[in-house]
């Protein structure tokens, strides 16, 4: 393959080597680079220009394959991964297969790494001289063309992922919308009001619900969780555990007999947040989509003891709805993409003992003190303490519990200023001779309307104190604080140590990665950060995209978010989707592995090495085959195979080892004697 | 060359990870070594032993295989595969006399520019202190290992 | 018998010799051999470290270089001497400098460090070595009624080790409830007893330790224990002055956790110095000492 090229026969390469601006000039010697890349082998051209991606940048480039002849073409300006494809593009312009272009990266690797001009310049020397030698030995290739299936998953069925559902849905999309609870809704189900326009959480959420609920083009599947994703973007198969509800959803109304006679009540930690109780057969909420309740097996009288029955006697519906004989079903569903909205989770408030949550009765978290002042929730609306009864005369909350702390989190929640103001606002509506201390760092209220809802508590009288709360105790060293939470906090901006009495503290959490994050990333095959949190493909330009094609994120699984930004990311990632659907067929990139039947020794050492098993055995021919459909193109298998017969497109061993040559331009050891 | 010596390292970096952990460290001005020498790859899978060995008889004093962390790989265990070939490869490598620090495997998240940038900081210093490979006199010259190392493809020549 | 250097530290030659000998009763009597550094020299204390950091490091690693040569792991039952030891011992495995201007200064005495042993505070040869168990089974006479405060006191926890809670640590309390006693729960069990704050702000260290007495009166103790003679001697010897001073009348005892573990063990209580306080603990202790003739 590697047959040397008749002198005459050679390749006429084109060099460009851009300064972005000063980018790279100003560490780089760009003329120089360019002037000696004009000697190298193959050369045909070389030229430096202040931003090659420009327009007239690009048309530097077509015009000298057009009037020079090219047939290859290096760019050395910044990293492939932010302008491959317009210079491909570019190529593809001046009537170039995309393919014979190189880029090199003489940016992010080489002129913003150090200021040593002439080591920085030898760099890029070495970077190019790699490219050029590498670029001789491109073939031509064709994208693969793969076809889209319109159907679309969306994981998580809380705000983002039910504006997701909706936009395709309405798009005339069909979705498969997968929640693990026995509701949609997610966290905002579970907020009284939001900030800063104290809009009723339920009111604004509810329609969207039964929208989803009743959407033709919906397939809601709660109670259920993702097992298994196979494929790639276009024909993704999801397989999906239905768990047993014990409720058919076929025949039940939603009536809520059985619910009101079961006879027993549990704590409910989810829902509830632990501050109510709910039956064993239930609905998270009553709003909740869809209707049909679900039994709580694990606390069901019948199942652990074999009787009771209760909701199956009282059932109204012909044929009865319960059944107790359900078993998980196991669904395949085939889609094009996937939109991952799997939420997030509170930090647990117990691992800053210091705080006393658990141990002080009165310390509530904050997702506690939603669902208390939710007219709907446990105590009716009642701001009350842990006794139900007393109404608090004194109420501290406590900010970046968890976040912007080197122990725990190190970013910032984002959120929490703003509900921390709304809680204040809350306590002031309904307790309006209430004392409020809120302990802040930093006020952050970035956001259409979120400052002005801050001056708005300032006039409405809540104390601010700007400082890290250090512990919250019950220890009392003056008569004063006796029976009282002690808030011991340094206010920075008189300089002082201060300990504020107050009878109710409210800690506002940090948001975190959902527990399982990592799992959920591996087995959609997508990356999560330290954090947990998943890694959109560019953190400016492409927040809803992953490095695996077909597959999306949307809300607060991407980072801490609030409801406005979980909706934009949502629709944004439907958009997305329904751009490809719309498309049909997309083009792949064809770094994909072929096997030389002819040279194949059959050893079958390739075999096992694919993660996706795209490579078959022919016991007769005794040879193997990679089917190109299914091959991601890692070229895991192109360097195990002893007989060198399998081939990684675009990047094959020949245009590797002379990347290497060329890089080590100045190193050859003959040289060095020489 | 009577100025200081700086070493010259070739990297293998992965396209999902290690590379675009060096994109950040560059987005992210970190200042680090410029020594190492950036070939992309799709996965560290990708990199075949004789890469390595044709670096290093190409005159690199050492070559650096950056992959994802074990249980991240955009192609699920491509760099498990990779540590296994790096074992075998170390061992080789030292009957040939050749030290450990000169060829190494590390991983570094999209996320992890810093990281990387500290290894390559770290390997460039290691360098510097063990001085040049000197391939064609420890290798060639000694006798040692002289098939093996003459089975590495010279590509004018193949 | 596992065996430890140790390094008893200049407060258990006299002020704390209560300590000194029921260190000494307890760990004989639950199996653990204590061998006392020969020619040790002090700590460094609390001071030293702020005035010349190498020098200080250097007189701590001359204790542990000792350790180390006699290949046992350094027990301190004082919190001051277990913190500058834990800590010069980690910074010298973790600063090569500072490591060989060390063990520069130690040629001269003849002396390395590798800083290859560990370092102990006392209260963790119960805990982790003899373990709780194993000290609930040699217990002879249980301690039920009395309550007890388990005040760490701010230095123990501050080697900030994996895993560890810090702010709400809970060995001293196992170790209580082994003995048979009730460890009342002590919101300010790693707060400062003041230290040597006395020296150059009397008036804010009395109330620092006003604050530990008040809030130990309202558990409902009859007794703390502590595991550092620092923190004994402020929170006995100055309750008369925080008395005077605030108009309180507290009067507390303050006894060290192996006075009490050992009265657990059934060692006769002169041998552990029960009575020497200032604050007596005899009527607290009453019932438990009976059958003793005292």
């Amino acid at each position: 393959m590697s047959e040397k090229k008749h002198p005459d026969n050679k390749e006429r390469v084109g060099v460009y080597v851009c300064h972005c601006g000063t980018n790279i000039s100003k560490v780089v010697d760009v003329e120089e680079v360019a002037r000696w890349a004009g000697e190298q082998p193959n050369v045909e051209v070389s030229r430096d220009y202040k931003f090659m991606c420009s327009s007239l940048g690009q048309e530097l480039i077509e015009q000298d394959i057009k009037e020079k002849g090219l047939t290859r073409v290096v760019c050395a300006s910044c990293s492939p991964h932010m302008h491959e494809k317009t210079f491909r593009t570019a190529c593809e312009r001046g009537g170039l297969n995309p393919f014979l272009f190189e880029m090199t990266n003489i940016r992010e690797h080489d002129s913003w790494i150090t200021d040593d001009k002439e080591a920085a310049t030898i760099k890029a020397k070495s970077l190019v001289r790699g490219s050029i030698d590498r670029v001789v030995h491109h073939e031509p290739l064709d994208q693969i063309p793969v076809e889209i299936n319109p159907n679309t998953l969306v994981v998580g069925g809380g705000i983002a992922g039910i504006t997701s559902a909706l936009e395709l849905a309405d798009a005339g999309y069909h979705v498969y919308l997968v929640e693990r609870e026995p509701s949609i809704g997610g966290h905002m189900a579970q907020l009284d009001k939001t900030f800063p326009t104290l809009d009723c959480s339920a009111c604004i959420l509810t329609p969207k619900m039964v929208d989803v609920g009743q959407h033709d083009n919906i397939t809601l599947l709660t109670w259920s969780e993702v097992e298994q994703v196979d494929g790639f973007l276009g024909n993704f198969t999801i397989t999906v555990r239905k768990k047993a509800r014990y409720v058919n959803e076929e025949h039940c109304t939603g009536c809520g007999i059985c619910i009101e006679k079961c006879p027993f009540n549990v704590v409910d930690d989810i829902f509830e947040a632990g501050m109510g109780t709910r039956k064993v057969i239930y609905r998270p909420f009553p709003q909740a989509v869809p209707k049909y309740p679900v039994i709580d097996k694990e606390n069901c009288v019948y199942f652990q003891k074999g009787k009771c029955k209760a909701c199956e006697i009282f059932c109204p519906t012909e044929p009865n709805s319960i059944d107790f004989e359900q078993e998980d079903e196991i669904l395949q569903i085939e889609v094009g993409n996937i939109i991952l909205a799997t939420g997030y989770d509170l930090f647990d408030v117990k691992r800053i003992p210091q705080y006393g949550y658990g141990k002080l009765e009165n310390v509530f978290t904050s997702l506690e003190f939603e669902r208390m002042v939710n007219a709907a929730g446990p105590t009716d609306g009642k701001i009350v303490l842990r006794d139900q009864e007393t109404k608090p005369k004194s109420v501290a909350i406590v900010h970046c519990v968890g976040s912007r702390d080197e122990n725990y989190h190190k970013y910032c929640s984002k959120v929490c200023c703003m509900y921390s103001l709304k809680f204040a606002h809350l306590v002031h509506e309904r307790i309006p001779d209430a004392e409020i201390y809120d302990c802040y760092i930093d006020m952050r209220t970035p956001g259409k309307g979120y400052e002005e809802f801050y001056n708005r508590l300032l006039e409405e009288g809540t104390h601010f104190i700007r400082g890290k709360v250090a512990e919250i105790t019950d220890a009392a060293r003056i008569p004063e604080e006796e029976g009282k939470l002690i808030v011991q906090v340094e206010d920075t901006l008189i300089g002082r140590q201060r300990r504020v009495p107050v009878d109710m503290v409210i800690l506002s959490p940090a948001m975190e990665a959902r527990e399982g994050s990592k799992e959920v990333s591996q087995l959609f095959k997508m990356g999560c950060d330290f954090d947990g949190f998943f890694i959109e493909r560019h953190p400016k330009l492409d927040p809803v995209a992953t490095m695996t094609d077909g597959i999306l994120i949307a809300g607060a699984c991407q980072g801490p978010k609030d409801v406005p930004e979980s909706v934009s990311q949502g629709a944004a990632a439907a958009a997305r989707v329904a751009g490809l659907i719309s498309r049909g067929t997309v083009m792949m990139e064809p770094v994909r592995a072929s096997i030389d039947q002819d040279a194949c020794s059959g050893c079958r050492i390739c075999n096992n090495m694919c993660p996706y098993n795209a490579i078959i055995f022919h016991e007769e021919e005794n040879v193997s085959e990679v089917i190109t459909a299914l091959c991601q193109g890692c070229g895991t298998c192109v360097a195990a195979c002893p007989s060198s017969v399998i081939t990684g497109a675009h990047f094959t061993n020949d245009q590797l080892l002379s990347q290497i040559e060329g890089i080590l331009w100045d190193m050859r050891p003959e040289k060095v004697t020489a | 060359m009577s100025e200081k010596y700086e070493p010259v390292i070739v990297g293998f970096l992965c396209n999902w990870c290690s590379y675009r952990a060096a994109d950040l460290a560059g987005t992210a001005r970190i200042q680090y070594a410029p020594n190492l020498r950036a070939i992309r790859v799709m996965c560290s899978g990708r990199v075949d032993p004789q890469f390595v060995l044709k670096a290093l008889r190409d005159g690199a004093d050492g070559v650096m295989i950056a992959g994802c962390h074990p249980g991240e790989c955009h192609y699920v265990n491509g760099n498990i595969k990779t540590m296994r070939r790096f074992m075998l490869l170390q061992k080789m490598l030292t009957q040939l006399g050749i030290e450990e620090e000169r060829v190494q495997l590390v991983w570094a998240s999209a996320s992890e520019g810093i990281v990387l940038a500290e290894k390559i900081d770290q390997m460039t210093e290691a360098l510097r202190t063990l001085g040049p490979l000197n391939w064609k006199k420890r290798v060639l010259n000694s006798g040692n290992g002289y098939q093996a190392a003459e089975a590495i493809p010279v590509l004018e020549e193949a | 018998m596992k065996k430890y250097a140790y390094f008893p530290g200049c407060s258990l030659e006299k002020m704390a010799i209560s300590y000194h000998d029921s260190a000494l009763e307890t760990t004989r009597a639950l199996g653990v051999e204590l061998e006392e550094l020969e020619d040790w020299n002090c700590c460094g204390a609390t001071t030293y470290f702020h005035l010349d950091e190498i020098l200080a490091n250097t007189l701590v690693a001359r204790n542990l270089a000792m350790a180390e040569k006699q290949g046992l792991d350094l027990v301190a039952p004082c919190s001051a001497c277990y913190k500058n030891a834990y800590f010069t011992n980690a910074y010298i495995q973790e600063d090569e400098d500072l490591a060989e201007h060390i063990n520069y200064a130690l040629e001269a005495d003849d002396l390395q460090l590798s800083g290859d042993l560990s370092v102990h505070h006392l209260i963790e040869i119960f805990v982790n070595d003899v373990g709780v168990e194993e000290v609930k089974n040699k217990v002879t006479r249980p301690l039920e009624g009395i309550k007890i405060v388990p005040y760490y006191g701010c230095q123990i926890v501050r080697p900030r080790k994996d895993g560890e809670n810090i702010e709400d640590p809970q060995f001293f309390e196992e170790l209580l409830t082994a003995m048979g006693a009730e460890a009342v729960d002590f919101a300010n069990k790693t707060r400062c007893c003041g230290g040597s704050l006395l020296i150059s702000n009397r008036r804010a260290a009395l109330d620092m330790i006003r604050i530990l007495l008040q809030n130990a009166e309202n558990s409902g103790a009859d007794v703390i224990a502590t595991a550092c003679p620092l923190c004994q001697v402020n929170l006995e010897c100055y309750q008369a002055q925080v008395n005077d001073e605030f108009g309180t009348n507290y009067a507390m005892p303050v006894m060290y956790f192996t006075q009490i573990l050992g009265l657990a063990l059934g060692i006769p209580r002169k041998k552990l110095r029960i009575g020497s306080e200032l604050v007596s603990a005899i009527p607290v202790l009453s019932k438990y000492l009976k059958k003793e003739v005292s």
